[in-house]
């Protein structure tokens, strides 16, 4: 230790940039997807606060969009899930006050959809 | 009053991407606890769950300033984080007001971190340190922690023929902090993030060091089906295993108090790792485990009756 070295002369440390954890898909994690049936949703954004994937998108809406019995939810409401990240853990399904998401073998849906 | 729209309407302080498993209580704690922050927040993480599959390199799933650190000094490290912010400040370097937070396992709080804690709480800094207890040293595969509580099995205290998995109750991290006279702690539960945010609130109002103990049910070690985390937070709660309830300035107040307790088997059943309790020759542990439970439970009201200082 002849040379002294102030911790200005140490090398710099590794930071990162936020949020790079987008370019990670998690979404192929997933066997069981929910499915959303919006006309039954109370945007009630229980789902959205439990997400562990932070994958369930709202938005501010001034006209509303039609949701349980036909009423019109204004201000915040949730959008269909992100299936990039969606792992399948089936939380917002279990937890839905409306029993407005169903959890659905990845194989059906597609099956079913083409 | 906080609602749920309040929570979701801020922008996440975490970014899907992330490799926590399917099913993990941990995002939800720590988006609603990061949401009640008006200020900008600095997040210091001790090795944990949550540190270890938020950045796994080169991504990073933080929108808010955060720093890796080990698994005994998130305590230490946010104490210096808010000194030197403090030095800044005064010298006019800084302008904003920031809110700084640590976040800790059980495993980093109750057991590696805690001297370190213990240190930063006594010392009066500033910050709010929140520990999300998972019950055990969960991201290693299931060791037993000062939290694991009577009963579990895990792979350090199995369960078998001539045991019942650990035989000691856990340590109470809520006491232990309140005990350094601290302005403000309370203990929460992952499925309430209602009560989460507005403990939080109060806690980054306090002057001084708070805490924040969060139950966080952990689907892949306590063994139970990926939908039902929040299900388990909830009967954690319902069966007073898990009470609600925070100790402002030394006195005891209870948020929530069930209408009619529910036995703890409800809670016990259906995860794997307190299968065994359920064979006939282990039943005396689910009755001492009951007993255990009411016994913290009715000294948990006697010390909020009295009203006397912690």
């Amino acid at each position: 230790m002849a040379d002294k070295t102030g911790w200005k002369d140490l090398m710099r440390g590794g930071d990162l940039p936020p949020a790079t954890s987008r370019e990670y898909k998690t979404g192929s994690w997933r066997s069981l997807r929910p499915v959303l049936d919006l006309s039954n949703c109370i945007h009630c954004m229980i789902c959205v606060a439990y997400c562990p994937d932070m994958c369930i998108p709202v938005v501010r809406s001034e006209e509303g969009v039609v949701g349980r019995n036909g009423r019109i939810y204004k201000g915040l409401v949730r959008l269909e899930t992100d299936f990039d990240y969606c792992k399948g853990c089936g939380i917002c399904a279990e937890e839905c006050p409306t029993d407005c998401i169903k959890m659905v073998r990845e194989e059906v849906v597609e099956t079913s959809s083409k | 009053m906080a609602t749920y729209q309040d929570i979701v309407s801020k922008p996440t302080p975490l970014a899907p991407g992330h490799r926590m498993c399917a099913g993990c209580g941990i995002p939800a704690i720590v988006n609603s606890i990061i949401a009640a922050s008006d200020k900008p927040v600095i997040v210091a993480n001790a090795t944990g769950c949550l540190e270890v599959t938020s950045t796994i390199y080169p991504f990073s799933a933080w929108n808010v300033p955060w720093v890796h650190l080990t698994f005994e000094n998130a305590a230490a490290v946010a104490a210096g984080i808010e000194t030197a912010y403090k030095a800044l400040k005064k010298r006019g370097k800084i302008k904003d007001d920031v809110n700084i937070i640590a976040f800790g396992g059980d495993g980093g709080t109750y057991d590696i971190g805690i001297q370190a804690l213990s240190g930063a709480l006594e010392r009066g800094h500033r910050f709010l340190y929140v520990v999300y207890d998972n019950e055990g040293y969960m991201n290693t595969g299931n060791q037993r922690s000062g939290a694991t509580p009577f009963g579990a099995d895990t792979t350090t205290v199995p369960a078998g023929t001539k045991s019942i998995g650990k035989t000691q109750w856990r340590k109470n991290i809520v006491e232990i902090s309140a005990a350094h006279r601290i302005p403000y702690a309370a203990q929460a539960a992952a499925h309430n993030v209602v009560d989460i945010y507005n403990k939080a609130k109060k806690a980054l109002s306090a002057d001084g060091p708070s805490f924040l103990a969060v139950l966080q049910p952990c689907t892949t070690n306590w063994k139970y089906d990926t939908a039902l985390t929040m299900k388990y937070s909830k009967l954690a709660v319902e069966t007073n295993f898990w009470p609600l309830y925070e100790i402002e300035n030394g006195k005891v107040h209870i948020n929530y108090k069930p209408k009619e307790r529910k036995p703890i088997e409800e809670f016990l059943k259906g995860q794997g790792r307190y299968r065994h309790l359920f064979k006939p020759e282990n039943r005396y542990a689910i009755e001492e485990f009951q007993s255990l439970v009411d016994e913290e439970w009715e000294r948990l009201l006697k010390l909020e009756e009295s009203g006397a200082k912690l």
